[in-house]
């Protein structure tokens, strides 16, 4: 399955997806040194965002999210990819300043009603994502 | 989508004119752009920074980054609040190493040519932008109060944008910078409220606190304060309440905000008629203010005053109320030079100081460790402290008045006004 959206910082990456299911802040909500959830309560509390296809369909709070998302690139734990589902610029211009500071990419895509679950494998190409094998699926040979 | 670029900013980009430092700003800018879907840029006229404040090594090396490759900015730009108060330093409790990169951040910013105010009531330590000006500021009560008060133009600039635009002078034209995006869309009706508590200092961080939850993505019309005619401080107030609970970055206010001379200007090509209008009630309000407390029963281990910074009529304020009576309790305001030098003019500061105040100056006590350490409530008359301190400090706030809040301090436990309210 591939699904078609908009590039905002450009660039290939490959993984394994993790949806936040519900709006969270950065700031607040991810620890810069360990990339896990933090935020009491949010469905993905205790889990790693490092090395994810990372799908966030609402941001929300403090503009020293940026920070955060760029202390987690400088320590080589970001995401692999942000895949978001609305446009905002809190997040994205940390990766954009981890781009020119040369620590690490992540590229950046937006796109509406990404169909992709936690655990599905993903390749993303520019503003090309594709699904090379859901969550549930048998790991091949 | 195209990015529509002058020659001189192409230019730039390509390194035919200008430093490298530069250079990365304007790939960070138009990297903005480009995310935010606008189609060019916007010449700015003056910055104002909120990434002086350390949130970790990254962003030091950046700003040491633009500032070794000889960025420098290119209009007026003041600085928000630094983790340091660089004219007492034992007043932060943070480890050495922190305190090192948090001073050289700030550092990082005077390099390029910040003016180093690090308050975050800009617009009283005089950056006050005209109406219709195109800034590029961060701080969300600084952002609020700009397009609030003064009718000046800028969007939310956070973290490394906003340095990127003062060295550029440049702006993503996006937003709050265009006529359509600042009309207002959801109307706040408070004429039904008693004209004596629209005349009390504590009704407007409430009301702030309010307005921010109520607006969403909207841009909030308020009216019916025409009569009361609020002050700058109270202003302020509101301004900071709004943009802690909710994103609110513009609020028109009928007769005071520049393009809000009534309702119908406000909301512009939109007929006012269309829009939700919301009636504040005092159930609301008052709903309001028992929601900026947490903290239950009688125990005061400190009050915090200042955010925004507070001004130098503020700060007599306080002197009145104490009337030369001391604290019992630690009272922190937290301000900028602009305020302490003009205090000690008037030996206000000293009278202040032999009475128990401490001032905290360059930074503020909900954005680095001051509070006392064994304490677990701190008492505010700021929306804004009390909507981050649990957060940040780990402190339960308790909302009151300034009068409140003094005489509390003074008697060493709570001291409610009930007249206030009633």
């Amino acid at each position: 399955m591939v699904i078609k959206g908009e590039s905002l910082i450009g660039g290939q990456a490959h993984g394994t997806a993790l949806r936040l299911d519900a709006p969270i802040s950065f700031w607040g909500g991810v620890n810069p040194q360990t990339s896990a959830v933090t935020l009491a309560g949010h469905p993905q509390e205790g889990m790693k965002i490092s090395g994810k296809m990372l799908i966030i369909d609402r941001l929300i709070g403090s503009s020293s999210s940026s920070a955060v998302m760029l202390e987690l690139l400088y320590n080589g734990i970001g995401p692999a990819a942000l895949i978001i589902g609305t446009k905002d610029a809190i997040l994205p211009v940390g990766a954009l300043v981890a781009q020119q500071m040369q620590w690490s990419l992540c590229p950046v895509i937006i796109a509406e009603g990404i169909p992709f679950q936690s655990g599905d494998k993903l390749t993303l190409n520019d503003n090309k994502l594709t699904r090379i094998r859901t969550a549930d699926a048998p790991r091949e040979q | 989508m195209t990015i529509h670029l002058t020659p001189y900013e192409n230019a730039v980009l390509k390194g035919e004119t200008g430093n490298t430092g530069t250079r990365m700003a304007m790939e960070i800018v138009v990297g903005a752009a480009r995310i935010l879907g606008a189609d060019a840029l916007l010449p700015v006229v003056s910055a104002h920074i909120d990434g002086c404040l350390y949130h970790g090594d990254s962003g030091v090396l950046y700003c040491e980054k633009l500032a070794a490759d000889g960025a420098k900015v290119s209009v007026p730009s003041t600085t928000n609040v630094g983790a340091l108060n660089l004219l007492k330093p034992e007043q932060v409790r943070i480890p050495p190493d922190r305190r090192r990169m948090a001073f050289r951040l700030m550092e990082a910013h005077r390099r390029m040519g910040c003016r180093p105010s690090w308050t975050c009531a800009p617009y009283q330590a005089g950056a006050r932008p005209t109406r219709g000006a195109q800034i590029a500021w961060g701080e969300s009560n600084a952002v609020a109060f700009a397009n609030t008060v003064l009718g000046a133009r800028t969007n939310r600039y956070g973290d490394f944008l906003d340095i990127a635009c003062a060295i550029t002078g440049r702006a993503p034209l996006y937003g709050l910078h265009k006529d359509e995006n600042r009309f207002g869309t959801l109307i706040l009706d408070v004429s039904g409220l008693d004209m004596r508590l629209l005349r009390e200092d504590v009704f407007y961080p409430v009301l702030g606190a309010l307005v921010g939850r109520l607006a969403g993505q909207c841009v909030p019309v308020i009216t019916g304060l025409e009569q009361s005619a609020p002050q700058e401080d109270q202003l302020k107030a509101l301004c900071a309440g709004a943009a802690s609970t909710g994103a609110a970055a513009l609020i028109h206010i009928t007769g005071i905000t520049p393009e809000a001379p009534d309702i119908e200007t406000a909301t512009g090509t939109i007929p006012a008629q269309t829009l939700e209008t919301i009636r504040i009630t005092p159930q609301m309000i008052a709903a309001t203010r028992d929601s900026l407390s947490l903290a239950s029963g009688d125990t005061i281990d400190s009050v915090a005053l200042g955010s925004p910074h507070f001004s130098v009529d503020e700060c007599r304020a306080v002197l009145r109320i104490l009337d030369g009576r001391a604290t019992a309790v630690p009272v922190f305001i937290c301000t900028g030079r602009h305020v302490m030098d003009a205090l000690a003019q008037s030996k206000c500061d000293t009278q202040l100081s032999r009475l128990g105040i401490e001032f905290v100056v360059d930074t503020c006590v909900v954005v680095t460790p001051i509070l006392p350490e064994n304490g677990k409530t701190m008492m505010t008359n700021s929306a804004k402290f009390a909507h981050y301190t649990k957060g940040n400090t780990g402190h339960d706030p308790v909302f009151g008045s300034l009068k409140e809040c003094i005489e509390s301090a003074v008697a060493g436990r709570l001291i409610r006004d009930e007249a206030l309210w009633s």
